[in-house]
């Protein structure tokens, strides 16, 4: 596993100067991704917060070829891209041996808009990464619901009112919908455990075929959480079951580490109020009516998690505190 | 040089496109089928199914990724062509435009179809209408042996340094996609000399250093980024200027085919039929010039001087030579296979109109709204037209400034 010290002596791919908010989780998972390339690599990433803080012209964050097209199109680029470097390298008009390609997008431009370009690409079986990075919401115009927003949040679409508590659906099983395409690589990861993060870049640059790697990646801003807890927050995901951390090599699916010591020791499993309770976005939770939600969430965690489990064919069932 | 021996097969309209495809080493095709386009993507699959090409065939799920992945595919490097109609083309509208505007050279036959609703698969122009400000270059041609001639050229034009603007080649749905003629086709080592090889132009990267214009891992280019009002503006300037000095590229390619084959399409611009000595004249677009031209020989054998000025290129629009045309007739019709629904008149209408303003001389012009969801323009209708013309240009009086020609009442 790498170490910090040799994590500084690798280039800046993603590098500083870019626009975004302190404390951006999503523009530490980019810089997280970028050190875990292997070679010549080609990047293409979708409309949305990280392709507009990093490219204002004549301005680029980037010293890797890059490219966006439109918001719904990453996957679809990444089919393009592809394609022509296959042929070129056949054809010998280009000398590369081999270059990865990368594509990015945020939860609107994976769940919502681009699934269908990425569900096509993935049938087709392109060789490439496309990496979600999720930040729970469409962060770059102004945080509004999406299909990855999860229950209970307040979006500016989804606002907390006096009787409506904010988001009133759950998160969609993405990753587990990528899963069930039948690609040879599918996994999660968090910015607060890099070093599982970067590996699993690595490997879904190794796989033969399509990739997907789920990123969780808070948006202070859009979370309205301390941008000093970033990092935090991420871990505490994790820790919660809120978002487990796991892979699925060619449809098996198994825990990650830090997962997986949940798992055999549930008593390490900690109750979703303490995750919520940094994020403003749910502060109308801890409403005496509203409260039910808190219960709901933690309730429909377990559900998840336990599900999970099973999948991973780890019979313990983790109790949950609460 | 000799024109080069060439060998006549029936193709119609799709194949004919799918034909200058194979041989115009093609590297990336991203498509997807709609009526009456769906031949050329079915012909392609064979010709890469049996290996008769070298080209990587994404067979997308969507129109708006077909375009996409032949814009990233070109920005890669690769040679790419598309092709779709009506529907599908209203799906790619917004990477229509951002295919312009990241200046990639892509290729697409449109098979022209009306748009819904209602839902029809038939012939008429308003799925390319609404993307005539896109900052493509649009080629149109009258018959199946033009469209092959078109799509070989399209490539040169479009992947030319200076020039790097996308190229769409039009055709009439099922007039002339599904109707075979005897196509004289050059032969592959021909074709694919003319063509060439992908050539890139020099831009600079963020340290000022000369870079090929690719997407290449040497020499790290961001294509694409958010371009804001101190920029954004003179990059749309741009693609105008390259529309400017298009003309030039179009007519040497042009020129330089037509020494090979022996084909030439008017000057490149436009197709005048008779025009020079004409008094009264219509304008149009695509398959319809083969039927007037046949009513302008009737009438010239009554001795009435009609004429017919065909546009070959409607971006960018040949504005002196269509205002040389007309200018000094003593009137004009304007055939809009497309409509612009509470504009008076069709688009096409208020292109040529529009030139007319910066003429020595106006002469009165109509415009005729016809062929709507594929509805026939027979030659009758066509000498209704000139009548009307006649009648206008003896009495300098214009009755009806726009009408259906073809409807029902
Ligand atoms: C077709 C289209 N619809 C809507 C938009 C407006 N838009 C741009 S970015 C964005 C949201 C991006 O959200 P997400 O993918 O979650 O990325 P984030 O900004 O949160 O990083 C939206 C709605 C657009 N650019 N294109
Ligand atoms: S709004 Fe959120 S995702 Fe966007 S740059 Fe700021 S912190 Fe990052």
């Amino acid at each position: 596993m790498i170490t910090i010290k040799e994590l500084t002596e690798k280039p800046e791919l993603f590098t500083a100067g870019h626009r975004a908010c302190a404390g951006c989780g999503p523009a530490i998972a980019l810089r997280q991704i970028m050190k875990a390339l292997r070679g010549p690599t080609i990047v293409t990433e979708a409309t949305g917060c990280m392709e507009v803080v990093s490219t204002i012209y004549p301005y680029t964050a980037w010293n890797v070829p890059w490219v966006h097209t439109a918001f719904e199109t990453a996957a679809a680029n990444a089919s393009g891209i592809e394609a022509a470097l296959k042929v070129l390298k056949r054809k010998k008009r280009i000398t590369h041996e081999h270059v990865d390609v990368i594509a990015l997008a945020g939860d609107g431009g994976t769940y919502d808009i681009g699934i269908q370009a990425l569900s096509g690409a993935a049938e087709r079986g392109h060789d490439f990464l496309y990496v979600l990075y999720d930040n729970e919401g469409y962060m770059n115009t102004g945080i509004q619901r999406s299909g990855g927003t999860p229950l209970g949040a307040s979006t500016t679409t989804s606002p907390a009112g006096t009787v409506i508590p904010g988001k009133t659906q759950h998160k969609k099983p993405i990753a587990d919908i990528m899963v069930a395409h039948d690609i040879p690589y599918v996994a999660t990861a968090s910015i607060g455990y890099w070093q599982d993060l970067m590996a699993k870049v690595r490997k879904g640059l190794e796989v033969e075929g399509p990739a997907f790697l789920h990123v969780m990646a808070p948006c202070p801003r859009g979370w309205r959480s301390d941008t000093a807890k970033t990092m935090e927050i991420s871990r505490l995901a994790v820790e919660t079951c809120v978002f487990p951390l796991w892979e699925a090599v060619n449809g098996e699916y198994g825990l990650s580490p830090i997962s997986k010591a949940i798992a055999l020791k549930p008593d390490r499993k900690k109750p979703v109020e303490v995750y919520l309770k940094m994020q403003r976005r749910f502060a109308h939770l801890f409403q005496p009516k509203f409260q039910h939600i808190i219960k709901e969430i933690q309730d429909d965690t377990d559900k998840r998690w336990n599900r999970l489990l099973k999948k991973c064919n780890i019979p313990q069932v983790a109790v949950s505190k609460t | 040089m000799a024109i080069i021996e060439q060998k006549t097969i029936p193709l119609n309209g799709d194949e004919a496109v799918a034909y200058a495809v194979k041989q115009s080493d093609v590297d990336v095709v991203a498509a997807y089928p709609i009526t009456p386009q769906t031949i050329i993507v079915e012909r392609f699959s064979e010709y890469v199914a049996n290996g008769e090409v070298d080209t990587e065939f994404v067979c997308v799920e969507s129109e708006h990724s077909a375009l996409a992945a032949s814009l990233t595919a070109s920005l890669t490097g690769a040679r790419a062509f598309t092709a779709t109609a009506s529907a599908g083309l209203a799906l790619m509208h917004e990477m229509v435009y951002v295919t312009a505007g990241c200046r990639a050279p892509v290729v697409m036959a449109v098979t022209n179809r009306a748009l819904s609703a209602p839902i029809n698969i038939h012939c008429d122009h308003s799925d390319v209408m609404a993307e005539r400000d896109s900052g493509w270059i649009q080629l149109w041609a009258e018959n199946a042996q033009e469209v092959y001639d078109s799509i070989i050229q399209a490539f040169r034009i479009a992947e030319h340094p200076d020039l790097m603007t996308p190229v769409m080649v039009n055709l009439d749905g099922f007039f002339l996609s599904h109707t075979l003629e005897n196509v004289q086709v050059l032969p592959d080592n021909v074709v694919r000399k003319f063509v060439g090889i992908r050539q890139y132009p020099l831009v600079s990267d963020t340290q000022g250093k000369k870079v090929p214009f690719k997407l290449d891992p040497d020499f790290p280019l961001t294509m694409g980024p958010l371009d804001l009002p101190d920029y954004y503006f003179e990059h749309k300037r741009q693609q105008e200027e390259a529309m400017h000095i298009a003309p030039k590229i179009i007519k040497q390619v042009h020129d330089e085919y037509a020494k090979l084959s022996g084909r030439s399409y008017g000057n490149g611009f436009v197709d005048a039929y008779n025009v020079d000595d004409a008094e009264i004249v219509t304008v149009c677009l695509g398959s319809t010039a083969g039927t007037t031209k046949t009513v302008v020989d009737q009438l010239r054998s009554k001795g009435i001087k009609a004429g017919v000025l065909r546009v070959r290129t409607l971006r960018p629009l040949p504005v002196e030579d269509i205002m040389r045309a007309l200018e000094n007739k003593k009137a004009v019709a304007v055939l809009d296979r497309s409509n612009s629904v509470g504009g008076q008149g069709g688009p096409f209408f208020h292109e040529i109109r529009h030139v007319l303003y910066g003429a020595q001389s106006h002469p009165p012009i109509v415009d005729y709204v016809y062929g709507l969801g594929g509805r026939d323009m027979p030659p009758a209708l066509i000498q209704n037209i000139y009548k009307d013309l006649e009648e206008i240009a003896k009495t300098g009086k214009v009755k009806n400034l726009v009408q259906f020609a073809g409807v029902r009442e």
